[in-house]
């Protein structure tokens, strides 16, 4: 891609701007950036490398005020892998499986400018551990509907969802529908 | 050199790249890259060399010589036993990436015989496949990538959860780990300036446009990559049909300007593919730069029928051969930048006699 100023060099920074609740893709090289103020001189310039790590930069200046609260979320720790949420930050990559869940509840706005706004999975379901998961989607739902039944003293019916819910957990699909 | 590998490194071309793939006349090839992690262990970026040891072996154990669909004889190859100008070798002809070939100690690669399937183990992810196709075949490459994926996930639990997808190292990969890109050649477009003016249009798709040769934004032989940047909240499906439909309209594009340049420049068209080839007849030094414009040119020609005793996969297969991996293979020693010169002007003459006789 090419710089979008100058159209000469190839554009190595790619910014968001909020232009009256619009949000706007630069594509820029380093020199452009500075010259149209695009970044000042002092602050770190972010290359596709750190992309993400520029991410935070973006967030942090924001909340900066909340210095608490980011200091809490920088030291959280992957049980895991040991990654810690400022390494995640620094090097952009997560450590391990259970950092997604470790890092969970600042994740959605990474992801939401990484993949235009999305932040749920929607594609292929792997074919052989997908069956679990689909057992355990049954699994919650059984559960819920099994609460409702209990509340309306409908036991008889409560009894039958009983089963299912067992049938599934032992991982027998016949006991599905 | 181990026994195994020297038909990886012996042959520019790989055997599924001479087959004749829809619209081969603009598209060189499709890839579909699905990158997978095991559950149990912490990706490479971070784990201690034994930690990923298990995998290599899992791979080694359940898949070294098996064989799958069309997909026949599956061969590991281990970084740490190659030489640099055999990894260099792998990259040029993209079964590997240059981010494995940095690598040694337990990762390597499962390389299918006909090199349609490759499947790097430990290099960002646990696990990458990438599939290949010659022309545009977007459908029957998430098809076959599919059921590959589904071969491959019988022995191994993937990293998947239900809200997030396949678990990757890196945030941009989530989702469906899923980058398909399709290579094409371009030279009508870029030679009346219009492809710089797409990009950003097809920037603003979520689809990439970069050159697979040469640096920066410069695409050496006209050829361009053409990929999905999204990978998350969107289906393989969907992603590859808005990747179809933007390809479409470049194929389209690129044969109008094809038709107007021989229309309204015919001799002029003519004299550049002739020269060109001329240039890659007779030199005795040539740089990789004028070697990717001549050959883009000789392609041109042969696709507008200007020279029709030369085969199209002409483009592909000297583009390859001339990169400094394979010319230092053939030579079987470390060639300077003059050195290469040199040789590849050689090389360039033998194949195009071999193309006359
Ligand atoms: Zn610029
Ligand atoms: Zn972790």
């Amino acid at each position: 891609m090419e710089c979008q100023e100058c159209h000469e060099r190839p554009a190595t920074l790619h910014l968001t701007k909020m232009v009256n609740g619009e949000k706007l893709e630069i594509h820029v090289c380093e020199k452009c950036a500075k010259e149209k103020g695009y970044i000042s001189y002092e602050e770190e310039a972010y290359s596709i490398h750190d992309l993400l790590a520029g991410l935070f930069n973006f967030e942090s200046n924001i909340s900066h005020n909340q210095a608490t609260n980011k200091e809490k979320r920088e030291t959280l720790t992957c049980p895991k892998c040991g990654m810690t949420y400022r390494q995640f930050t620094q090097i952009g990559k997560f450590g391990c499986a259970s950092c997604y869940a470790t890092f969970q509840d600042h994740l959605n706005p990474i992801f939401r400018r990484v993949h235009s706004g999305n932040t749920k999975h929607d594609g292929k379901i792997p074919k052989r551990q997908g069956k679990d998961l689909q057992n355990k989607q049954l699994v919650k739902d059984y559960k819920t509907k099994l609460q409702q039944l209990i509340e309306n003293e409908q036991f008889e019916e409560a009894a039958k969802v009983r089963d299912k819910i067992k049938a599934l957990e032992n991982n027998d699909v016949e006991g599905g529908e | 050199m181990i026994m195994s590998l020297q038909p990886f490194i012996n042959e520019a071309i790989s055997p599924w790249l001479k087959e004749e793939g829809p619209n081969n006349d603009i598209v060189l090839s499709t890839r579909i890259r699905l990158a997978r992690n095991f559950d149990k262990f912490p990706f490479p970026i971070i784990a201690d060399k034994e930690e990923l040891s298990p995998i290599v072996q899992l791979i080694q154990d359940e898949y070294h010589h098996q064989s799958f669909d069309s997909y026949q004889d599956l061969e590991y190859i281990s970084m740490e036993e190659l030489q640099p100008i055999e990894k260099r070798v792998l990259v040029e002809k993209h079964l590997i990436s240059p981010n494995l070939a940095e690598k040694s100690i337990n990762s390597g690669v499962l390389i299918s015989k006909n090199e349609q399937v490759s499947v790097m183990v430990n290099e960002e992810d646990h696990i990458r496949m990438q599939l290949y196709f010659p022309g545009l075949q977007l459908e029957k490459a998430l098809e076959q990538a599919f059921t590959f994926d589904d071969w491959l996930e019988e022995k191994i639990d993937y990293a998947f959860d239900e809200h997030r997808g396949y678990l990757t190292s890196c945030p941009t990969n989530v989702g469906t780990g899923m980058r398909a890109s399709v290579m094409m050649h371009l030279p009508a477009l870029t030679l009346t300036q219009k492809m710089n003016k797409m990009i950003p249009a097809i920037n603003q798709l979520g689809l990439v446009v970069r050159g697979i040769y040469g640096e920066g934004s410069e695409a050496l032989g006209n050829i361009f990559q053409i990929s999905n940047q999204v990978t998350l909240g969107r289906s393989e499906v969907d992603i590859i049909e808005d990747l179809q439909s933007v390809v479409k309209k470049l194929i389209e594009q690129e044969e109008f300007a094809r038709q107007l340049l021989v229309e309204q420049s015919e001799l002029r068209l003519e004299d550049r593919v002739f020269r060109s080839y001329g240039t890659l007849k007779y030199s005795r030094i040539i740089e990789s730069k004028e070697t990717a414009r001549c050959l883009s040119d000789l392609r041109l020609g042969i696709d507008v029928g200007y020279i029709d005793h030369l085969s199209k996969t002409i483009l592909n297969e000297l583009m390859i051969l001339t990169q400094p991996g394979f010319l230092q293979q053939y030579a079987k020693e470390t060639l300077s930048a003059k050195e290469r010169d040199i040789r590849r002007a050689s090389i360039i003459r033998e194949r195009l006699k071999l193309e006359n006789g």
